[in-house]
């Protein structure tokens, strides 16, 4: 495996168990009714705003594991730069991202027409969110393995 | 994916080169060794630019290092 799939490998783990942690902790601490209430939406709004920072400092720290981890294991140094064969796969993996996560926008106006609780329409938009950052990565694997 | 009509001759071409590792040949052409293993897979066609300057790395035309099949 190279130096790029056991990154991205490693991201895809840490997005899954961030992304759980947080989830667990952000219901097991939410008052009572906040979750569902169809008036006041500021658990829905603290929810996005705490994962962004939390998930982006949480990722740098297990990056950072990582890179020490694999150097001590394997003697093998981060590549200094990015070539045209990464730049494409990121590329192509961004444009799957961001087809799911529109797919999921689309979807989380439902709730909203069709009468059912609000609180759907965020759950949708953070689930999408979630699930447009691991098929992204996903298909960041799946390229590296089987090419462009 | 990613199979096309463009197919190489870089891991003979290593062969005749000293046996060059994927690494030193990557280091030359100013990409990973990632990319180069892709490429010799034919997972991957370079950039006309990339495919210059491999064929260089072995003093070839790149005719000599890249061929296009045109034949689906």
């Amino acid at each position: 495996m190279s130096y790029q799939e056991k990154k991205i490998f490693v991201s895809i783990i840490s997005s899954i168990l961030i992304f759980t942690l947080y989830t667990l902790y952000a219901i097991n601490n939410a008052e009572e009714g906040s979750i569902t209430s169809a008036s006041n939406f500021s658990f829905w709004g603290s929810f996005i705003l705490v994962l962004l920072p939390v998930s982006i400092v949480a990722k740098i720290i297990i990056h950072i594991g990582f890179v020490i981890f694999n150097k001590i294991a394997t003697n093998e140094d981060e590549p200094s730069f990015e070539d045209e064969f990464d730049k494409i796969i990121e590329l192509k993996a961004d444009r799957i991202s961001l087809y799911v996560f529109f797919l999921g926008f689309i979807l989380s106006m439902v709730p909203l027409v069709a009468n059912l609780p609000t609180y759907l329409t965020f759950l949708v938009l953070i689930f999408f969110g979630f699930l447009s950052d691991l098929l992204g990565r996903i298909a960041q694997l799946y390229f590296y393995r089987k090419g462009v | 994916m990613g199979k096309d009509a463009i197919s190489n001759h870089i891991r003979n071409l290593r062969f005749h080169h000293n046996e060059m590792t994927q690494q030193q040949l990557a280091d030359k052409a100013g990409v990973t060794r990632q990319t180069i293993v892709a490429i010799e897979k034919g997972n991957y066609s370079p950039s006309l630019e990339l495919a210059f300057r491999i064929a260089r790395v072995f003093g070839k035309s790149i005719e000599e290092v890249f061929q296009y099949d045109d034949k689906p």
